[in-house]
């Protein structure tokens, strides 16, 4: 699901586009019983699809639930024991450890890069800036298994373009080097195959945002004195900071859960020392069927990530406040 | 130099500034134009180079000749056309489902103030947050005990788990970019609710449906993990897992592959391209407002 929700935050839901607020929007139509028989299909769907399946996922994760029992329909309780587990094992704690820095490099790269690309969208010609929004926007629309197909076949050891242009730039000789024989180089392609898809969204919102801020105030500081660097901090940085705030934290959580960009890449089996946590919580669960590991290992997963989502449901909410 | 001085010099300076900053702004813009969007050169070119001038060292940066043996190879790999029925099936459905009852969800907190209205909210934009890979865990499990693995109906529903929160939330977006007063007008001037809803407000939002749904199709077409999870026979599997398998059950038969993975991202840069237009339709229709 990574690159999923990419979409739903358009500008027009980060509130980008100034509404006007009416005041009689909210207060307008007081009506019983319609909005909830608007919404019981949605609920009645969410619960089936969603809220069921998070409970047994809690109640997994308290089972002893292998083949047996997924034959047999039927866990056996064995309280904490799954959470002991994991949580003494110290290669899990590694993982967590690699996933941590895996989130914090990709979510830096793609915030920097991002921000880059939008002020200089918003510092260049007309026609530049359409082809790079055009660009972008390709780049957005590629389907992640096919973007990994195409790193693949970049880096490929023997006729990947990637080692060629090194080789014949003199900075290292790639002839033959094989890129996923040592894990670090081996996550420096995952990293550029996530970033790379993460930049347009996250380059194009910003951009919308940037956009937004009124150009007086910019040249009222620029006429002032002030440098470029303090024009983006203290006039453009602050306007725009709750887009921020946003892409942010949906960054972290997106590549805090990335699983198709190990997976896919090293052909379905990963060794373990490029274990994500997502990665071990699959392997547990669908290479040696010990599904109340795995899903012990997904909730601790998820608590992990509370705390971010925290941020970013609390952020979104502001926001659609201020729309109405 | 008086201040008054100063400030127009500084003004004059700024144009100045101005233009060369487009200019250097210009020539970045052009270098990370061609690096982000080399990968997908990279793919179509490979698609339809001779083997030959696949597999060489010295790369060949323009596919001359030109051949289409690539694509002639990929789609008559087995389960090719199957794979595309099912993703045709599986996203269609899920579209057409999610479109109906999130708009239904949409209207509800677009447009009326009841209590649970924002622990509602809460829930929509929470749930997107859940990974993949651990809810497939307990919905493989549900799924295999219901009878429903390796079928297409599992994994529709499946499919739900992250379409469904996605068009309620975007399609409420779109609604509250219609003013209500139109609504409300329509009202006075003696139209039903239901009338105003059909009158004013459905075909104002069409452009916004047709932008959800294509934005819906995308993330349906592009799922991985539980169309993999859950198809296990390979005549069942959709167009992605098809292609993520392609590798390694072939080796590296790149021309193939490129060509595969040109068509699997076909639909859907057709239809971003598509929709690009209808969002920005939908949003300046948005913003003419009363």
């Amino acid at each position: 699901m990574s690159v999923a929700p990419r979409a739903a935050t358009s500008a027009a839901d980060l509130g980008l586009s100034d509404r006007r607020r009416s005041r009689g929007l909210r207060a307008g139509i007081r009506d019983n019983v319609t909005p909830y028989l608007l919404l019981l299909p949605t609920i009645a769907v969410l619960v089936g699809v969603l809220a069921w399946p998070l409970y047994w996922l809690g109640r997994i994760s308290f089972e002893h639930f292998g083949l047996e029992e997924l034959i047999a329909h039927k866990g056996t309780w064995t309280g904490l024991d799954n959470y002991r587990e994991i949580l003494g094992n110290r290669e899990f704690w590694h993982i967590v450890l690699r996933t941590v820095v895996f989130t914090v490099v990709n979510v830096g790269l793609t915030m920097l890069f991002s921000t880059l690309i939008a002020l200089l969208l918003v510092r260049m010609g007309r026609f530049m800036r359409v082809a790079l929004l055009v660009g972008l926007v390709w780049v957005w629309a590629t389907p992640v298994v096919v973007a990994i197909t195409i790193w693949q076949w970049m880096v490929d050891f023997q006729f990947g373009v990637f080692n060629w242009a090194i080789t014949k730039l003199h900075i290292a000789n790639l002839v033959h080097y094989n890129w996923f024989d040592n894990s670090l180089t081996g996550f420096a392609v995952i990293t550029a195959v996530v970033v790379w898809g993460a930049i347009p969204f996250a380059a194009i919102t910003i951009y919308a945002g940037l956009s937004q801020v009124p150009q007086e105030l910019v040249e009222a500081a620029e006429v002032d004195g002030a440098r470029p660097w303090q024009v983006f901090r203290r006039v453009t940085f602050p306007l725009v900071k709750p887009i921020f705030v946003i892409i942010t934290s949906l960054s972290i959580i997106w590549d805090f859960q990335v699983f198709n960009q190990v997976w896919i890449m090293l052909e379905n089996r990963p060794s373990p020392d490029y274990y994500l946590l997502s990665v071990f919580a699959f392997v547990s669960s669908f290479r040696v069927s010990q599904y109340g590991l795995g899903a012990a290992i997904s909730v601790v997963m998820v608590l992990l990530m509370l705390s971010v989502s925290f941020v970013y449901v609390r952020q979104m909410i502001q926001i659609s406040e201020v729309d109405q | 130099m008086t201040a008054i001085a100063l400030r127009m010099r500084r003004s004059f300076d700024l144009k100045n500034r101005r233009n060369r900053q487009r200019l250097i702004a210009n020539t970045i813009g052009l270098f990370i134009l061609v690096f982000m969007i080399f990968p997908v050169y990279w793919m179509v070119a490979t698609a339809f180079k001779p083997p030959r001038d696949i597999l060489r060292f010295d790369p060949k940066w323009i596919p001359s000749p030109f051949t289409l043996d690539n694509f002639d190879d990929a789609v008559h790999r087995p389960y090719f056309w199957d794979n595309v029925k099912n993703s045709v099936i599986i996203v269609g459905v899920v579209v057409v489902l999610s479109l109906v009852v999130g708009f239904l969800a949409a209207l509800a907190i677009a447009r009326f103030s009841f209590y649970g209205r924002r622990a509602f909210i809460v829930v929509i934009i929470g749930v997107q947050m859940i990974p993949a890979t651990a809810l497939i865990i307990p919905l493989y499990i549900l799924l295999a005990r219901a009878n429903q693995v390796d079928r297409l109906t599992g994994v529709i529903i499946t499919y739900l788990t992250f379409v469904l929160p996605f068009t309620v939330w975007t399609l409420r977006g779109f609604i509250m970019g219609i003013p209500r007063d139109l609504e409300e007008a329509a009202m006075v001037d003696g139209c039903t609710r239901f009338g105003a809803f059909m009158r004013i407000l459905l075909p104002l939002i069409a452009p916004g449906l047709v932008a959800t749904s294509v934005f819906a199709f995308v993330l349906a077409w592009n799922e991985f993990i539980f169309a993999y999870v859950l198809l296990s026979s390979q005549e069942h599997q959709t167009l992605t897992v098809w292609l993520a398998s392609f590798t390694t059950s072939r080796g590296t038969a790149y021309g193939p592959l490129m060509a595969a993975a040109t068509l699997t991202s076909l639909p859907v840069v057709i239809f971003f391209a598509l929709v690009q237009r209808k969002v920005a339709f939908g949003l300046t229709a948005g913003a003419v407002r009363g």
